[in-house]
């Protein structure tokens, strides 16, 4: 044990030098964190510009070639690009290339999603926060998160495998794979992330405005509704707005579920082609360089507006919670 | 004692209620509340009576507040809580089966220690109340503004805000929130308010405020009122009860007691020796 304790001399010593070196990392660990911190913007800047770059020649008829020397390519028509629902991006004849039946496509089976998840969601998230106790709330919570950590691919092989001969035993439709049958899988999706955050949202009220309402004689349900739902509006439109976003986003199981094909939907039974499934299934096909290549990443830009528009709007909106948390 | 003497002279009892002495408003009968195991309050039996300001006192942790809100069930809320015993309020046993909570609710309402003004306008937390007794579903559009006129007017709010009632009720002062919130409980035509330490969140005018404003309900209603702070219930009760470990240990007229204590531990309590 006397080998081990230091003496009172050499415990100084070392403590300078390890003050030393503290003192030398000190500036080191700081630059480091302000690096993390500036990453995730500098991430976002840098694929946002290579997505516009690459997406640019279709819309200035402009490309550099290399060298400094530019080169006049085929302008994309942007009329036709937002209002023409033909998407023929390899024909031989004339090329079309139109996204309003992909824009469409992915705006049907986002809305319909979200008409299941958003009372889906809100009632789980009433439920957990609530009504259920103790033990089974925690259950909850974890399998909800759980369902968040599904892989898409799976949801997409759910959809393919369970869900096509189901919607075609049930509706007698001659094939399953449409907005349906997509829009139930990016609802069981876009579920977890709901009821995260508005379960959050839900417990920030106060509970003082809990007792308020029961005081006055509000049984537990209209104590959610009159109470709870308006001191937590803000949050709950938040978590709705990251369903949505979720919803335009998903690529791979709206892929599979789909059915993938180019059609200005008439209905829920029909197939129909998403803006994100179509940059997935043909991006690697397209030739570099390529008109086709270059309104494959102008169709990336659109999504990554949509994206930024509604991410803004939920943070914003969850920033106003904030602000009148603090009054 | 000879200061408590002379400062109590200011809170004589008023000839009025002793003529109402006799007619009760609330009647507890051996009633003991447990939280799990933790008993809080022991065989408590106490005769509250109609129309004056009965304050509820005792040092943190006596069971007063316990008490305040087994009077409209709203202890209920958490799973662990049992009780036995009787609860009679206006000759009704608040426990009996057919007893509907939410009437219960409507004839005795209760203000908060903290302001807590729902985040809806002004107006619509003055008749959030009747909305959840579809007691305003027959007004029509000015029946329901005279309603909200009536009940501001009566918590004295009405000339400060009548040029904002869309406003969120939570823009308004802490005072001003807890004059709403006695203000939502009127249009329900309570019998009772329980008051849980209104004050205790008001600067020095906002108290003074609220007090005149909860003696003007005497008479009126039965108002029954926790308070940590003595020089308030002397200033503002009619009657005192002095609990001490889930017990009563004392239940007499204000100035009696404030000036003749029966019980050393009350004596010792009111003249801030421990609490």
């Amino acid at each position: 044990m006397s080998e081990t304790t230091p003496t009172v001399d050499s415990d100084f010593s070392l403590r300078r030098g390890i003050q030393k070196v503290v003192d030398f990392m000190e500036p080191a660990i700081v630059g480091l964190i302000y690096l993390c911190g500036w990453s995730a913007i500098i991430f976002v800047m840098a694929i946002f510009f290579f997505v516009f770059k690459e997406s640019l020649p279709a819309i200035t008829g402009i490309e550099e070639i290399g060298g400094g020397v530019d080169a006049e390519v085929e302008k994309l028509d942007l009329v036709e690009f937002t209002t023409s629902p033909k998407w023929i991006p390899e024909s031989a004849k004339k090329p079309t290339f139109g996204i309003l039946a992909l824009m469409l496509g992915t705006l049907s089976v986002t809305v319909l999603s979200m008409v299941i998840a958003v009372p889906l969601g809100l009632g789980a998230a009433v439920y957990v926060s609530e009504f259920a106790k103790g033990k089974s709330r925690e259950i909850l919570k974890v399998l909800i998160e759980l369902l968040a950590a599904i892989p898409s691919v799976v949801w997409g092989f759910i959809g393919l495998v369970v869900m096509n001969p189901m919607i075609v035993d049930v509706t007698g439709e001659p094939v399953g794979l449409n907005i349906l049958n997509a829009g139930i899988v990016l609802a069981l999706m876009s579920v977890p992330i709901i009821v995260s955050v508005s379960e959050d949202a839900l417990r920030a009220v106060p509970d003082s405005f809990r007792e308020a309402g029961i005081a006055l004689g509000a049984n537990r349900w209209e104590m959610v509704y009159k109470v709870l739902f308006p001191a937590a509006k803000n949050g709950l439109l938040a978590a709705v707005l990251l369903g949505i976003g979720r919803g335009i986003g998903e690529t791979m199981a709206v892929l599979m579920c789909t059915g993938h094909s180019v059609n200005m939907p008439t209905s829920i039974f029909d197939p129909v082609r998403t803006l994100t499934a179509t940059i997935a299934a043909e991006l690697g096909e397209a030739v570099r360089g390529d008109m086709h290549y270059h309104t494959l990443f102008l169709i990336g830009v659109v999504l990554f507006v949509f994206a930024f528009v509604i991410n803004l709007t939920a943070d914003l909106i969850v920033k106003g919670i904030k602000v009148q948390g603090n009054e | 004692m000879s200061t408590i003497a002379t400062e109590s002279s200011t809170t004589q009892y008023p000839p009025v209620e002793i003529s109402l002495a006799d007619e009760l408003s609330i009647q507890t009968r051996g009633l003991n509340l447990w939280y799990g195991d933790f008993q809080a309050l022991m065989d408590v039996s106490v005769n509250i009576k109609k129309g004056i300001i009965t304050g509820l006192i005792g040092p943190s942790g006596c069971g007063k507040t316990t008490l305040l809100r087994c009077f409209n069930r709203i202890n209920e809320r958490y799973g662990n809580v049992r009780t036995t015993g009787d609860i009679e309020i206006l000759d009704k046993n608040i426990y009996d089966s057919d007893v509907s909570v939410r009437q219960l609710r409507r004839s005795v309402g209760m203000v908060f220690q903290r302001p807590n003004p729902l985040p809806i306008s002004i107006f619509d937390n003055v008749l959030f109340g009747m909305g959840l007794h579809d007691a305003h579903k027959s007004l029509s559009r000015s029946e329901r503004a005279d309603v909200v006129e009536m009940a501001l007017r009566e918590v004295d709010l009405w000339n400060t805000v009548k040029d904002r009632l869309k406003a969120r009720a939570t823009t308004l002062t802490l005072e001003q929130q807890q004059k709403l919130c006695i203000a939502r409980l009127l249009p329900l035509k309570p019998d009772i308010i329980l008051m849980d330490e209104p004050c205790s969140a008001l600067d020095a005018e906002g108290i003074e405020k609220v007090e005149n404003l909860i003696e003007s309900l005497r008479d009126e209603y039965t108002v029954v009122i926790v308070t940590h702070n003595m020089a308030q219930a002397r200033r503002a009760t009619d009657e005192c009860i002095f609990m001490l470990l889930g017990e009563i240990i004392e239940h007499s007229k204000t100035s009696e007691m404030f000036l003749n204590p029966q019980h050393e531990k009350t004596e010792m309590y009111i003249q801030g020796r421990y609490g």
